[in-house]
Formats: C-alpha cells, sequence, structure tokens
C-alpha cells in the first residue's frame, strides 16, 4: 500500500484508516457476492472464500509497495486484494472471462498480477513457502530492500515445506515475513488434530527468528506486528512468523458442509468477534474515522463490487487460440 | 447378481470389502474421514474424502484404520509404503493426483524400488487411489491426468477404471496384489452409474476390454475417454464404419495382445487420451503397434489428446481442451483421405 506506517494503531493516519477499511470491505462484500453467485451456479470450478480472515491480508499488506512480493494459497481472494489487484479483474478471473488478470486460464485458485508483487494463489498447499524465500533471494542478492510475505495456512504448516523454507529463510536471514493464517482448520480437519505444535510462532525459537502470534481478528494487531516485521526484514534483520489466529466465515470450499464446525465459534466469529465490526469501533473510538465515513466506504466499495460483476458478466470468453498460447514464453 | 451403483459407490464398496477380508488394510490420507477428534462429531467422520468417496468407512472400521492425516504428503505416502512393507497392506489416497509434485519420491525410488534393489526380497503391496481429469473447472493444478508419469516407472502397476464395474474389480485386484500399485479415480466419473458384481470379485490386471466389435478401425480410449470413443464409434456407424473400441484398464501392465490384435483386423488406429500428447500413454500405445504391428496399418495411427499445454480453466477453453468425438472423426477422415467423409 504505502511506506507510511506508524508503530502504533491508533497514530495511524486518516488515509492509512481508510485505505485498511476500503480493502477490508472490498474482501468482505467480494467474497459475499462471489458466494452467492457460486450458489446460483454462474462461477465454475472450486472456489474457497476468504471472509472473516480480512484482519490478516489487511494488516499485513498496509504495510508493503508494488515492489514487495507476496505469495498466497488456494484461499487467495483476500491476498490479491489487499495487495492492489484490479476487481474487475479478478471477478471476471473467476468467472473465466478474457478480460481476467490471468485472460481467465487460471481461475479462483490461481490469481495473479506480478505487476503489483502478487506472486499467485496456488492450487498447492505449502507451495508459497519456498516462493517466498525465492522472492526474498531476488531482494537480497539485488539489495533493493523489498521483501516478501508468505500467506500460508495451520494446515500448511504440516507439510515439509514450512520447514525448508523457514530454516533457509534463516539462515541466509531473508527478508521474509511468514503469515500464519491459523483459523483452527485444513478443510475438515482441526489444527488441534493436525499439529503437536501449540503455536506455530514456537517454530521460530528453534530457527532462532523472531515469532509471535496475534488476535488475527484485531486489525490493530495484526498491523502492528506486521509492521514491526516488515521494518526488521527491510533492516536487514531477518525472517519472522507471525501467526494470526482467526476464522473463516464460510466453508472451506463452496459447497462444505461444515459439520466439523462449532456452532457457538461459528456464530462468534461472525458477529462480537467479526474483524471488520471490530476494526469499525477500533476507528471511532480513536477518532479516525466516523461512522459517515465508514457509510460513505461501505456505499462506494458497493458499487465497485456492482461493477465488477457487471463487467466479468458482460467480458467476452477467451478465443480459441488461447488454449495453447502462453506455455513457453518463446516457441 | 448385479446391482447399480455409482462409481464412487463401487470404489466406496471395495474398500468396505477389502476391509472386511483383511485386517491389515488401512485407509489413510487426508480427510478420508474427516472431523478426527471433533467432539460433537463423536467419531463420525466429518466427509469421507474431498467428494465424499469413502464417506461411512471410518464409521465401520474405526479411526485405528482409518486414518486422517495431516497436509503431509511425504510424509504420510512414504509411512504408507513402509507400512506396507512391514505387514499392513495400506490403501493411500493422494487427494488430487497432482499433488504427487509433494511426495514423488516415496512413489518412484521408494516404493516402485524396494523389490528390485533388494533383490525380490521385500514386498511393498500398497494401493495409491488418486483424482485425476479434466472437465471440472477445476484448473491447471487440479485437472491433469497423470499417469503415463507412473507407467513410465518399472515397478509401479497403472490402473485407469472406466466405469463402476472395472473399478470395483480392478481395486480389489489392487488392494490384494502385492506390488505397489496406483488407481485413478476420475473426478468426472464418479458420478456415473452401472452394473457392479455383488460381493468381492477382482479383474486380473493387463487384461483389456473389448467394449465393442468394429473391423474397420481400432479405438483405444484411456480412461473416460473410452466413453468419448464409443460416441465416435456410434457417429462412425452411421457412416457405414464399424470401430473397435478398447478400454485398456490397465496401463502397466498393459494388454499389448489384444490392442494388436484388433488392428491386425482393422488395420487402423486412434488412441483417445486426455493427457498431455508427450511422453504418453497414447504414443507409448503408438510406438509398440508402429514396432510390432506395422505390416498391418493401412494408415498412420492417429493420436487424439490434449495439446501439449496446462489444462485452461476457462469452460469453452477446458472444452476445447478435451478430446471429442468430432476429433476422432476428423482424425479418421485424414486416415482414410475420404472427401465425402471428411464433411463431418
Ligand atoms: C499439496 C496439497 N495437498 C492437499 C491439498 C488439498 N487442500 C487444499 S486446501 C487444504 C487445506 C489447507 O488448510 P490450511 O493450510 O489451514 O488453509 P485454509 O484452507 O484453512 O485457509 C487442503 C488439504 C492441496 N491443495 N495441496
Ligand atoms: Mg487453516
Amino acid at each position: 500500500m504505502q511506506t507510511e506506517t506508524q508503530a502504533s494503531a491508533k497514530d495511524m493516519t486518516v488515509d492509512t484508516a481508510r485505505w485498511i477499511y476500503t480493502k477490508m470491505q472490498e474482501i468482505r462484500q467480494f467474497e459475499t457476492a462471489v458466494h452467492d453467485i457460486f450458489a446460483k451456479g454462474e462461477i465454475p470450478g472450486f472456489v474457497h472464500l476468504y471472509a472473516g480472515e480480512e484482519a490478516v491480508a489487511v494488516g499485513v499488506c498496509a504495510h508493503l509497495t508494488d515492489n514487495d512480493s507476496i505469495t498466497s494459497t488456494h484461499r487467495g481472494h483476500g491476498h490479491c486484494i489487499a495487495k492492489g489487484c484490479d476487481l474487475n479483474g479478478m471477478m471476471a478471473e473467476i468467472f473465466g472471462r478474457a478480460t481476467g488478470l490471468c485472460k481467465g486460464k487460471g481461475g479462483s485458485m490461481h490469481i495473479a498480477d506480478v505487476s503489483k508483487g502478487m506472486l499467485g494463489a496456488n492450487g498447492i498447499v505449502g507451495a508459497g513457502l519456498p516462493l517466498a524465500i525465492g522472492a526474498g533471494l531476488t531482494a537480497k542478492v539485488k539489495k533493493t530492500n523489498d521483501v516478501a510475505v508468505c500467506f500460508f495456512g495451520d494446515g500448511a504448516s504440516n507439510h515439509g515445506t514450512f520447514h525448508e523454507a523457514v530454516n533457509m529463510a534463516a539462515i541466509w536471514k531473508l527478508p521474509v515475513i511468514f503469515v500464519c493464517e491459523n483459523n483452527g482448520f485444513g478443510e475438515a480437519s482441526t489444527f488441534d488434530y493436525a499439529a503437536a505444535a501449540d503455536r506455530i510462532s514456537d517454530f521460530a525459537k528453534v530457527y532462532k527468528i523472531s515469532g509471535e502470534t496475534v488476535d488475527g481478528k484485531d486489525l490493530a494487531a495484526v498491523y502492528e506486528a506486521a509492521g514491526k516485521a516488515v521494518e526488521r526484514a527491510r533492516n536487514g534483520e531477518g525472517p519472522t512468523i507471525l501467526e494470526c489466529l482467526t476464522y473463516r466465515d464460510f466453508g472451506h470450499f463452496e459447497g462444505d458442509t461444515q459439520s466439523y464446525k462449532d456452532k457457538d465459534m461459528q456464530q462468534k466469529a461472525v458477529t462480537d468477534d467479526d474483524a471488520i465490526l471490530r476494526y469499525q469501533q477500533f476507528v471511532k473510538e480513536h477518532k479516525i474515522l466516523s461512522e459517515e465515513d465508514i457509510r460513505e466506504i461501505d456505499d462506494q466499495v458497493k458499487a465497485a463490487i456492482e461493477e465488477a460483476i457487471r463487467f466479468s458478466e458482460e467480458s467476452p470468453f477467451p478465443g480459441e487460440g488461447e488454449v495453447t498460447t502462453d506455455v513457453y514464453v518463446s516457441y | 447378481m448385479a446391482v447399480k451403483m455409482s462409481y464412487s459407490d463401487a470404489i466406496n464398496d471395495a474398500i468396505r470389502l477389502a476391509m472386511r477380508k483383511d485386517e491389515s488394510v488401512i485407509l489413510i490420507g487426508e480427510d478420508v474421514a474427516g472431523g478426527a477428534e471433533v467432539d460433537h462429531l463423536q467419531d463420525q467422520g466429518a466427509w469421507g474424502g474431498v467428494f465424499g468417496v469413502t464417506k461411512g468407512i471410518v464409521e465401520e472400521f474405526g479411526r485405528d484404520r482409518v486414518i486422517d492425516t495431516p497436509i503431509a504428503e511425504s510424509g504420510y505416502m512414504g509411512a504408507a509404503v513402509s507400512a506396507a512393507a512391514t505387514g499392513l497392506r495400506p490403501i493411500s489416497e493422494l487427494m488430487f493426483n497432482d499433488f504427487i509434485g509433494s511426495c514423488l519420491d516415496e512413489v518412484m525410488n521408494q516404493a516402485a524400488k524396494f523389490h528390485y534393489m533388494f533383490g525380490g526380497k521385500a514386498k511393498v503391496p500398497l494401493t495409491i487411489r488418486t483424482i485425476d481429469g479434466a472437465g471440472f473447472n477445476a484448473a491447471a493444478q487440479h485437472s491433469q491426468s497423470l499417469y503415463a508419469l507412473f507407467t513410465h516407472i518399472p515397478g509401479l502397476k497403472v490402473v485407469v477404471p472406466s466405469n463402476p464395474y472395472d473399478m470395483k474389480g480392478l481395486l480389489l485386484n489392487a488392494i490384494f496384489d502385492d506390488d505397489p500399485v496406483i488407481v485413478f479415480e476420475d473426478k468426472t466419473l464418479y458420478g456415473m452409474k452401472g452394473e457392479v458384481g455383488e460381493g468381492f470379485y477382482t479383474i486380473p490386471f493387463g487384461k483389456a476390454e473389448i467394449t465393442r466389435a468394429g473391423k474397420d478401425l481400432t479405438i483405444v480410449g484411456i480412461g473416460k475417454q473410452v466413453h468419448t470413443a464409443m460416441k465416435a464409434a456410434d457417429q462412425l456407424a452411421k457412416k457405414g464404419f464399424e470401430a473397435e473400441v478398447i478400454d485398456p484398464r490397465t496401463l502397466s501392465p498393459l494388454d499389448e495382445d489384444t490392442i494388436i490384435n484388433s488392428v491386425k483386423k482393422t488395420g487402423r488406429l486412434i488412441i483417445v487420451d486426455e493427457a498431455y500428447p508427450r511422453c504418453s500413454a497414447a504414443t507409448d500405445i503408438a510406438a509398440i503397434v508402429g514396432d510390432k504391428a506395422f505390416d498391418y496399418l493401412d494408415a498412420p495411427i492417429k493420436r487424439v489428446t490434449a495439446p501439449h499445454a496446462p489444462v485452461p480453466f476457462s469452460p469453452p477453453l477446458e472444452k476445447l481442451y478435451m478430446p471429442s468425438p468430432e476429433k476422432i472423426l476428423a482424425a479418421f477422415s485424414v486416415m482414410v483421405g475420404d472427401k465425402v467423409f471428411s464433411a463431418v
């Protein structure tokens, strides 16, 4: 987003606060719209929604510029929006249209915009971890002062790539922030069942890097912890594991019955603990944004999402020739 | 006695029969039950696999034998390999075959090679079940058909069932085979209904099925492409050409004789395969027939395959990407050089 960051979230500028709220709302409304359209059968393929986890992607990306890279997951829409991907291009991609960010060839699980430092949503769990340290290596070798952020799930922390990547980032002091979105589940398995560790951030100790666990529903907490981690990375002080405790509001994928979820926990996550409601309270309490500001942004975002849907529906499908283009750069 | 059931239910049925028959059979993989240690589920499964194929199995056999794993393919696949070598008969589920990147070593260098490297003194009775196939708009990393990758490797057996009856018999054969076997489940076939034998039966590997007899052309279809071949054969029949359609059922071992004998009769061969064309099952079969039945061929062998490109997401592109009866007819018209026919 921008380079101006404040150590304390309550001291953030009005511009930053507005940007953050806009992005959080964009993610929420985008995902809710995709959920509804998918239910009507108008979106093909597999879709994994990010709603509920907005504070993580936005709180982290608030500290990044287009030159910084992020790697993402199958649940990538939120990361894309927070990193500045175009909403029309994203929605059109999910609709499989020629105007999509990947010309309709990738779909929901592969949205990317390298020009924004968004190295792609990813269909392979754990794949983003080594990819992120590669971007960190580029920054280090080229001495650019850029950083790389790896968003990954609690489920992915059980994959070997997590340990390979964190260890290498540590020994080479790479400017990488490993942001674990611990939403308590990997598909239909709980974090408690699948992981022996209590906290993903505990691995930081073993690998001798910085590590912290924060309330991932609290934008301010994520924003502050990420700000420090990014600063350390830019200063050559090496990687961080930032674990954000969060929750996904929808199922693992669209169509999931979610029988494994606890009803009370689900209810709390979408009411008292809702990341957007909590951020609204925060900005009002600290008099950064007013109720009118919030409503104004809500309306702007609503219009933008409606426009993205209209744009997508009216866009053409890719032409026949696209099946075999882009396999190689040169033939 | 035959019963009607889906491809998906045939898999479920085969696994249950095997687990009832032999206590050393276990089912292991990501969310093969789902919901492990979730209090309110009281040890009921949550998913039974991502497409619900193994639903209900944990309720019958318990979590000691139906094991949900962390997302750690190299970990649990390696465990399944050595569990097989030390006395179990694991059915290990690799959710999508595209995830083989995370555990290829365990399959290619461990499971496939133990028996040979150890001078025939170890065996790995492991069955890997995995999902393949395009047609669901699941994009480049969830739609591949990678059976050729495994066919390439000595020591692995490769099974590509095209219908519920074959699925059940071949899967049971895989489970009780003493070699590592990988069984491909085409995701678009899960809902396909068909007659399935009741109770326990096996179908031996290396025995192709002639799904339609004919004298003018041989069409070999791999996996679900047998059905595309059958549709093309129907259309060809209307034009006066009788195609023989062959479902090899297993790619390793491959029933070369059935294919070659058919080509000797028809003089023409088309292979239909939705996988990438290079170094593929289609290319392999073409080479074998070129080698062993060249003198009987009246026309060049044609392959109707995916192009040399990843699977595209956008529905119209994916449709263009796949083999179709029209593409088979177009290939045939080139083979017979028939101008009238090429109007189709
Ligand atoms: C290598 C690999 N294994 C398994 C899968 C199937 N899969 C997709 S998402 C997912 C769960 C991921 O859980 P987590 O990392 O916690 O992310 P979340 O879905 O909770 O955001 C699984 C098992 C996959 N895509 N890739
Ligand atoms: Mg998770």
